[in-house]
């Protein structure tokens, strides 16, 4: 028996449709690309639909659902069912819906929708465009896989699944070798860190027996197996909880291209644009925050008291500071638009995770979302000024699209001001702002909100000198440039327009959204009395400043620059060092690349001269025994032999001449002997009876 | 006595001896006969599967007829949720393996025949329950094999014939060594008897079969001999040599069902029978294993020959399932029985395309001149099953592969940590091998420069000819759907384990594998 099947229903529907719409075109050939992509966009609009449904119900109780009243503990509905059953083990897959489960869906929908119609555009000549499609439908029913999961194994299927699509999509055009070396690239980095993901869950089943999140009172995010989980010893000092958290910490790490585990995000930029709008800035590599926010329980598990953090935590704020900053760094001495965008996506994963590190993974919730919408509008951005420059990705080469492509530049500016976090007016601001005011109270240390307060003060620097360089001066470009169609200005005018309002429900007067994610929105109030608040002042003011600084040194410097990069002369060495991305590729290359080559070697070496070798040896020292005894046999047996069957033959000659050597007598041989046999036999049998 | 168990092997075998009878000239006679013996041998396994009796469990179909009663020897089969499932896997991959021969046209009546003898013995090894039965039929594989090979195989055949067929055969006399041992152990004590279900340490009776000593010396035998033929780390080269030296069917059976059927005597022979010589000797052979994962994903990094790479991914998939099978854990043990026949389906469907989608088309399998022909662009039907099927082999969820890994790993964190480390690392090579084959094979960019190659001359003559899609002949009616069949039992084992997980953990229930992982455990 169900309970709620309407709610199941609708939470199935996310990843559902995408899921038929991927069955149903994958049979269909590359001249039927239209329907492919029809059939995607229709299965997203009617999972967008859902989603949004889904977000609703948890606003109040609606009379289209006949639901229980939410109060602020209730509004969890989780349906488990088991998989795979062996003896007492149970392997579940179960589905969540919870105002988290709700809100990320129906960003992850409606940002996958837009860049569906943004790709009917943007895709219309690629002659592998229904595949294009096919792959984009499977990629958003895995990653609603992640949203809905209630179970670590259904996260882990679908988490392999998103990492499976990014690798078909990096790699959709495998001609470009750059392209086919980013999506192994891409696989193999994030595969190493999910097994880690995967031992946890491995640890997770074996120690507690179940995979659930939560099964009534008995998931691993309840009270009785945190409290077990914590108060167990794993190793050393540390706790079970912490060494699960810790190793499913490295598996989100890897997908949310954490330092040092990052490497793989900027090469990823090699796919198409749309792919890197939804899987590698909005979606899939927001998944591993997604994860360590719904796992946060299992984080924060064993806090001694409220002034301490436990270790994954600190593990993961100190990560996360690390990230924001490292990534905004790189960003700097990048030239290529979409990579300095991918660089400031690792920086804002890094915001994301200091945010839940320092205890407040609603905060992390909050710019994850606004991070999804403003992200993929830039990226779509990108994507308008590539099509329109016939290709070029370099920012040295571009110049002057502000007259050529009038709208991308207006939504490309929102989008900036949003990431950069212009204050008051655009959303990243505030959602920024949360994260600081959070880092700023965190007991341990005040050095990761300090390192994020620069990391601030660099993405305002970062993104104004692109949108400078880029849009503004001359044109440098040796195409002519030109506006992309509707179809695709669009979709990025609804990513800006949301990212406009989205604006209106974050501020402290009326935190709309997070009292909706914290479950509590009923005792929601304006307050206008909050933008006083002594605390939100002092990181605010502090914030504002940095960012304002951020623009106006870029605009100071990057106005007139007319593509020359004046930090390179400024900063010398230190900015080669940017530009070469510290060097961090080539450590990996070096160090693991060429220690597992080397192993490789070696086991080859082992099979072809040691095993191979013995045998081969075991088999020349078998031949020369066997020529051994062959010479002897020659020559002594043989001559014996010889020497016999001499005699033989004459003996036989002499014999033969008896019996004269017809068969017909030489059967009646055979049969006096036969006969002889028996006889014995009988006497054998009558002497032993 | 005639049943449809005994059918799995009789049908094929009598039609192998008609082969034999057919005039030589014979061209399309053969491959239908072989079809027909394997898909009814196949449609009988799929029926006795859904006829079996889950609820009551144990063996069933049994027949029993005394033969040579003074030795304890009688005709005795039957099949429980283990043997059913790698009989579905003998038939499943034996027909797949008559449609991607469909183009043999060299003596095709005694290929056929000598293949459905391979089919046969194995299908004969998966139902005796009798040790000296299973041993006939194991014996009985190993010749045709050698022919086969030695007749129709490609690179350096008699050399890896010879090799394979010396290596099974240091293998089957360590068998007949701890066969005539435990024979005589039982003997001397009064007990006469073959009968592996007779012989297990839990029909009290016979409880006092071997003393624990004994199985001491007895086990390492016993499983040696079984485990070279599953591919057991450092016992293991003839594996790659021989299925590249293999004819395309060849080298799926040896993939899909031979190295099983070591795996499967090691389970019901010295695992079944020893259980003291189980506990003692369980570390060293799981080690083995293990190392087995990570030397054959290794190894297959390093090789230029694609069916080379193929061949080292069977050892490690192989060693998940000693190591599986040595965690005694019920996970593991389930896990390494479905491992057994989600590696038959997905290794018989990687030598499938590599031997005859490509080998027979660009006859190359040279990676470095591979990469050079753009091969997607020429056969996007061998290119996407390719890609399916190393999905599949690196444990991709959906697949079979996946639900194998994840039971074998969970059974290994459950009495065998420490190995975690060496299983999970040679997870992660295994994926970095395959997609590195995966590119250079298909999806690589064939304007690259020759100067960076070693072998420029070669290269002029086969591969700079600009091979245009007209060259390659076109994916046959039969490789589609013998890769599609193929790909369905991989797809839908990865989506439904629980069809095949429930007979085989039922099988493997209430035996004294549950007191033995108690008592490790503890």
């Amino acid at each position: 028996m169900v309970n709620y099947p309407h709610l199941l229903f609708l939470t199935l529907t996310l990843p559902l449709c995408p899921l038929l719409a991927f069955a149903l075109s994958l049979w269909l050939p590359q001249k039927a690309w239209r329907i492919s992509a029809t059939l995607a966009i229709l299965g997203q609009l009617l999972a967008t639909i859902a989603a949004a449904a889904l977000f609703w119900i948890f606003l109040s109780p609606s009379p289209l659902f006949t639901s229980p009243p939410h109060t602020s503990e209730t509004s969890r509905y989780y349906w488990n069912f088991v998989w795979l059953q062996l003896e007492s083990i149970q392997f579940p897959i179960a589905f969540l819906l919870d105002p988290i489960t709700a809100a990320m869906g129906l960003m992850v929908a409606t940002v996958s929708l837009l860049v569906f119609i943004f790709s009917l555009g943007y895709m219309a000549d690629d002659p592998n465009s229904g595949k294009f499609f096919t792959y984009l439908s499977l990629f958003t029913a895995a990653m609603q896989g992640v949203v809905i999961s209630n179970s670590l194994l259904l996260t882990f299927i679908s988490w392999e699944l998103v990492g499976l699509c990014s690798y078909l999509l990096i790699g959709f055009w495998h001609q470009k070798p750059a392209a086919a070396a980013a999506a192994k690239k891409a696989f193999l980095v994030t595969r190493f860190a999910d097994i880690g993901f995967f031992l946890g869950i491995l640890w997770m089943q074996a120690a507690t027996g179940t995979l659930l999140l939560y099964n009534n009172g008995h998931g691993i995010l309840e009270t009785d197996m945190l409290n077990g989980l914590s108060s167990t010893l794993a190793f050393g000092t540390i706790t079970l909880s912490n060494a699960i958290a810790l190793l499913i910490f490295l598996g989100a790490a890897g997908k949310s291209g954490q330092f040092p585990l990052h490497i793989w995000l900027p090469d990823a930029m090699e796919g198409p644009t749309p792919v890197s709008a939804l899987i590698h800035a909005a979606t899939m590599v927001a998944a591993g925050v997604y994860l360590v926010i719904r796992l946060f329980p299992l984080f924060n598990a064993a806090q001694i008291s409220p002034t301490d953090s436990t270790l994954p935590l600190s593990v993961v704020t100190w990560v996360g500071a690390t990230t924001a900053l490292f990534a905004a760094l790189l960003a700097i001495g990048q030239y290529d638009i979409k990579r300095i965008l991918a660089y400031s996506t690792i920086s804002q994963l890094g915001f994301m995770m200091l945010a839940v590190g320092v205890g407040a993974p609603i905060a992390g919730l909050l710019h994850l979302l606004a991070h999804g919408i403003f992200k993929a509008l830039l990226f779509l951005g990108a994507g308008s000024v590539i099509h329109g420059c016939n290709g070029e990705q370099d920012i040295r080469l571009m110049g002057g699209l502000r007259k050529s492509m009038p709208l991308t530049f207006l939504l490309y500016l929102i989008g900036t001001l949003s990431l950069a976090g212009f204050p008051i007016l655009f959303c990243g601001f505030w959602t920024k702002e949360s994260i600081f005011h959070a880092a700023h109270s965190w007991p341990l240390s005040q050095v990761p909100y300090l390192l994020a307060s620069f990391a601030a003060f660099l993405t305002a620097f970062y993104m104004i000198r692109q949108n400078a360089t880029a849009f503004s001066g001359t044109s440098r470009s040796l195409h002519h440039p030109h506006e992309s169609p509707p179809v695709m200005i669009i979709p990025m005018a609804f990513l800006a327009a949301l990212s406009l309002i989205l604006n209106l429900f974050l501020t402290p007067a009326w935190p709309w959204l997070e009292f909706y994610l914290e479950r509590k929105i009923s005792s929601l109030h304006f307050n206008p009395s909050a933008f006083a608040n002594p605390e939100f002042l002092s990181t605010a003011i502090l914030s504002s400043c940095l960012t304002l600084g951020g623009i106006i040194s870029a605009l100071l410097i990057y106005l007139r620059a007319r593509g020359k990069e004046p930090l390179s002369s400024f900063l010398g060495p230190i900015y080669s060092a940017l530009e070469n991305r510290l060097w961090v590729d080539e450590f990996f290359r070096l160090v693991l690349v060429k220690s597992a080559q080397a192993l490789s070697c070696l086991f080859a070496a082992a099979d072809s001269f040691i095993f191979q070798g013995s045998v081969v040896a075991i088999a020349k020292l078998a031949t020369i025994f066997a020529k051994i005894v062959d010479f002897i046999d020659q020559f002594f047996v043989n001559l014996w032999f010889d020497v016999i069957c001499g005699g033989m033959k004459d003996w036989g000659t002499s014999l033969a001449r008896i019996s004269g050597g017809r068969a017909s007598s030489q059967l009646r041989f055979l049969a006096a002997g036969l006969a002889a046999l028996l006889a014995w036999l009988l006497f054998v049998l009558v002497v032993q009876a | 006595m005639i049943t449809i168990l005994s059918g799995c092997y009789l049908l094929p075998l009598a039609i192998a001896v008609i082969l034999l009878l057919l005039p030589k000239n014979a061209q399309s006679a053969p491959k239908w006969l072989a079809l027909l013996a394997t898909s009814s041998s196949f449609l009988f396994a799929l029926y006795l599967f859904f006829i079996y009796d889950r609820i009551t469990g144990g063996f069933q179909f049994v027949t029993r007829k005394p033969w040579l009663s003074e030795l304890g020897i009688s005709y005795w089969i039957g099949v429980d949720g283990i043997s059913l499932s790698l009989l579905l896997l003998n038939g499943l991959v034996g027909l797949a393996g008559v449609l991607f021969s469909w183009n043999v046209t060299e003596k095709p009546n005694l290929f056929f025949s000598l293949y459905l003898l391979v089919v046969a013995g194995a299908a004969g090894v998966f139902q005796a329950l009798d040790f000296f039965i299973l041993f006939v039929f194991y014996e009985l594989v190993i010749v045709p094999k050698y022919l086969l090979i030695a007749g129709w195989g490609s690179t350096r055949r008699e050399y890896g014939a010879m090799k394979l067929t010396m290596y099974s055969a240091a293998g089957s006399a360590f068998v007949l060594l701890g066969m005539v041992a435990i024979w005589a152990l039982g003997a001397s004590r009064g007990i006469v008897t073959m009968g592996l279900p007779d012989m297990l340490p839990s029909a009290s009776e016979y409880s006092n079969f071997t003393t624990p000593k004994e199985q001491l010396w007895l086990f390492p035998i016993l499983f040696t001999g079984f485990a070279v033929l599953a591919g057991l780390w450092p016992l293991h080269t003839w594996a790659p040599t021989g299925h590249v030296a293999a004819p395309t069917a060849g080298s799926m059976l040896l993939a899909g069902v031979v190295m099983k059927l070591g795996a499967y005597g090691a389970l019901r022979v010295p695992m079944s029978l020893l259980p003291h010589g189980l506990e003692a000797w369980r570390w060293f052979f799981a080690f083995l294993g293990a190392i087995g994962i990570i030397a054959g994903a290794l190894a297959a990094m390093r090789q230029q020959d694609l069916k080379f790479v193929v061949g080292y991914s069977s050892i490690a998939h192989m060693g998940f399932v000693i190591v599986g099978l040595m965690t005694l854990s019920p996970s593991g043990l389930s896990g390494a029985v479905f491992q057994m026949v989600s590696h038959g389906i997905i290794g018989a469907l990687l030598f499938a395309v590599v031997g005859r989608m490509i080998y027979e088309r660009t006859h190359t399998r040279n990676l470095q001149i591979l990469e050079q022909l753009g091969l997607s662009q020429h056969l996007p039907f061998a290119a996407g099953t390719f890609l399916l099927a190393s999905l599949a082999s690196m444990g991709m969820p959906g697949f079979s592969g996946f639900v194998a890994e994840i039971c074998i790993l969970f059974g290994t964190w459950q009495t065998m940590p420490i190995l975690l480390i060496l299983a999970g690392l040679g997870a992660a090579f295994t994926v970095a091998f395959t997609l590195i084959a995966l590119k250079r094979s298909f999806f690589d960019t064939p304007q690259k420069t020759s100067t960076q190659l070693q072998e420029p001359q070669e290269l002029s003559k086969e591969a700079t000819p600009q091979l245009k899609k007209e060259k390659f002949q076109k994916i046959t009616k039969p490789e589609i759907i013998g890769a599609l069949l193929l790909l369905a039992a991989t797809i839908l084992l990865g989506l439904a384990p629980g069809i095949l997980m429930g007979p085989i953990t039922e099988s493997l229930h209430g035996n004294y594998f549950e007191a033995l992982f108690q008592e490790v455990t503890k």
